[in-house]
């Protein structure tokens, strides 16, 4: 036993699958410890925030101020305020006044803003253009140089009792607050969801749920795989050809198409996890009766299983004590496969909508439904459908990785 | 002579038939024997002779498809697993492969637990289930304190096959079926094994079937000889009578495919 296990640890397929497992595991019993929010709360109004630091400004204005003078801060502010449109706007205006195409940057804010300063003038008047163009353009002009004085600005609080605007204080272009020193900041490392909720939060109780419903699909599936397959190659004769009837019959129906309609029947309201775990768990153990049958068959007639019957031993006996153990590893690395499996069934139910019901828990399907639904994908908010995606190929892939480290354990013919 | 003993076992029109349609096989085809108490018998012939179908058929691990075995006068009854359990307190085997005889995941004291079990000693206290093993074990020339907790592979070819007798000894059956005890051992160790029998033979006064592919061997310890050839019994009789005066051209034909050191083979025949 200990030395199957040193070898096991030996493989590096192995090792790498399991390091990989254990990290994710470890995040998902940790950060719930850190992060104690409900994963279902809805924390932002609006939709899809990108991820970032998101520091309280109310706060920030109470916070102790710090003066830095950085050179590049002016640059970087006017910068930070031109939006991609309005640098076009500029440059629009700038050729039709006669400056060549060439001349001019849209990317160099500082040449941008130069010749702006130098050429434009409220008062020309430029052949076909609107008022509300004109005033447009007036309207920027205005805001640039709001943000080239050095003034800063009041903060005013209106009194309750006049309704008249009294100064609270004045903040400098230069005054810094420690975000430390802020009471409330909030960092959502993946942003927001559609619904306004932290991504890494629901993700991390995603893929908690995601496991365990893998693990009961897996196990159901293995135990009811392992049971049948077990008796159908030990008894053989009728019961052999019953079971292998059965499992003729699961394999002929597409097992996906079994799984939506099955979930579909149930209804949305009595779907929780684990009722879907169950139902993808008592749809997928076919495959795995078929191949503990065909390693019992050849098992079965071997001289160690002979010699038990000889010592009298019963059916139970013979199959739990002679049978069992020699398949055991094996069995293993399908029940390994089966989880991995039972992750993707639910993922893939859940993205056709018929996955746990919604309000209960997140899985990494139902999170992929919403991302789906509410277009993520389309309006290129990636942190809604990209880590998901991560986790579940990262999970299927290091359990897939320890199956095969485990199969060059166990099955010296496939050792390099 | 013959009339004074008594048949042990007996088979009338013994058959089993391997799948059907094109890949139907006759692996045994209508045989006829009875063993008598108390004699070795030998079944000789080459591989995929039927042997060992035979011998599984006689140890009740697989139902002929036709024919009857009877089981000192009577027909035999498997049908239930407690008689099945009976059965094999009268009847047991030994394999030819010692090497996958033992399940590798049970200790060597479960194995001769299971047989002082199967005697009805299960509820002897622990002092005396050791002195049983210790009795066995010493029997075969092994040593019980040196093999308690360690495992069948641990152990060499040789030593396993020891083991194997040393189970029949605290058994007891009436009848013992050696299937080619001796074919996966060394040479050296095959007169040890084989001398093991012949004592354990007469310490408990059993019936000795021995399937072998090895004429000389036959010869030397049995005392009636079938020859068996495509499932079908082609010659029986006395070991003197079969080896020394053949009448089949197979048995012929086994006998002078024995090895002779001092004389050259004559390849060109094979």
């Amino acid at each position: 036993m200990k030395h199957t296990l040193q070898q096991v640890f030996h493989s590096g397929k192995f090792v790498i699958g399991f390091v990989i497992f254990v990290a994710l595991m470890l995040i998902v019993i940790i950060y719930p410890l850190i992060i104690t929010d409900a994963p279902l709360t809805i924390i932002a109004q609006g939709t899809f925030f990108k991820p970032g630091i998101y520091v309280n400004v109310y706060d920030s204005m109470n916070a102790p101020k710090y003066t830095l003078l950085l050179e590049d801060a002016d640059a970087k502010r006017i910068a930070s305020r031109l939006t991609p449109e309005d640098r076009q706007a500029m440059k629009e205006w700038l050729i039709a006044i006669g400056i060549p195409d060439n001349a001019i940057d849209i990317e160099d804010t500082a040449q941008l803003l130069g010749l702006w300063e130098t050429h434009f003038d409220p008062k020309m008047q430029i052949a076909g253009m609107t008022n509300a163009k004109r005033n447009y353009y007036i309207r920027l002009n205005t805001s640039l140089e709001g943000l080239l004085a050095t003034e800063g600005a009041i903060i005013a609080a209106k009194n309750a009792d006049t309704g008249a605007l009294e100064e609270k204080g004045n903040v400098g272009q230069s005054e810094f607050v420690n975000v430390t020193q802020v009471a409330n900041v909030r960092v959502l490392p993946l942003g927001t969801d559609n619904f306004g909720r932290d991504v890494l939060t629901q993700l991390v109780t995603a893929t908690r749920v995601s496991l365990q419903i893998g693990f009961i699909a897996g196990l159901i599936a293995t135990l009811v795989g392992l049971t049948l397959g077990l008796l159908a190659g030990y008894v053989g004769g009728w019961v052999d050809d019953i079971i292998m009837f059965v499992t003729n019959l699961f394999t002929v129906i597409p097992g996906f198409v079994l799984l939506i309609l099955i979930s579909f029947s149930i209804g949305q309201e009595r779907r929780g996890a684990t009722t879907v775990a169950v139902v993808i768990g008592f749809t997928s153990w076919v495959w795995t009766t078929r191949a503990v049958r065909a390693q019992v068959i050849s098992l079965r007639n071997r001289d160690h299983v002979n010699l038990s019957k000889l010592s009298g031993h019963s059916l139970v006996h013979i199959i739990l004590n002679d049978i069992l153990p020699y398949i055991a590893s094996y069995v293993v690395m399908a029940m390994i496969l089966q989880i991995s499996s039972g992750i993707l069934a639910e993922a893939g139910l859940s993205i056709l909508g018929l996955g746990p019901r919604t309000t209960d828990v997140p899985t990494l399907g139902l999170m992929m439904n919403w991302a789906m639904i509410y277009q993520a994908h389309v309006l290129g908010k990636w942190w809604a459908y990209l880590p998901v995606l991560i986790t579940i190929a990262l999970i299927t892939f290091s359990m897939n990785l320890m199956n095969t480290g485990l199969d060059q354990v166990f099955n010296p013919a496939l050792r390099d | 002579m013959a009339e004074e003993k008594q048949v042990c076992l007996s088979g009338k029109g013994l058959t089993k038939v391997f799948g059907f349609g094109r890949q139907r096989t006759l692996a045994v085809d209508h045989v006829d024997f009875s063993f008598y108490e108390g004699e070795i018998v030998s079944i000789v012939g080459e591989s995929g002779s039927g042997k060992t179908t035979l011998a599984k058929m006689l140890l009740g691990l697989i139902n002929p498809t036709e024919g009857e075995i009877a089981f000192q006068g009577q027909v035999r009854d498997i049908s239930s697993q407690k008689k099945r359990k009976e059965y094999w307190k009268n009847i047991q085997a030994i394999f030819q492969d010692p090497f996958s005889s033992y399940n590798i995941f049970n200790k060597i004291d479960a194995v001769l637990l299971d047989c002082i079990h199967m005697r009805g000693g299960r509820n002897l206290p622990h002092e005396k289930k050791v002195e049983l093993m210790t009795e066995a074990c010493g029997f075969v020339n092994l040593k019980f304190a040196e093999l308690t907790n360690k495992y069948p592979f641990e152990l060499s070819g040789g030593q396993m096959q020891r083991l194997m007798i040393a189970r029949i000894f605290l058994l007891k059956p009436k009848v013992l079926l050696a299937d080619e005890p001796t074919s996966m051992i060394d040479a050296c160790s095959r007169a040890t094994i084989l001398d093991m029998l012949m004592d354990l033979r007469r310490e408990i006064g059993m019936t000795l079937i021995f399937i072998t592919h090895d004429i000389g061997l036959a010869y030397f310890v049995s005392d009636s000889v079938y020859i068996m050839e495509h499932g079908k019994i082609v010659e029986h009789g006395s070991a003197d009578e079969v080896i020394l005066n053949p009448k089949e051209v197979y048995t012929r034909r086994l006998i002078n495919d024995v090895p002779k050191i001092y004389e050259e083979w004559d390849l060109s025949t094979v």
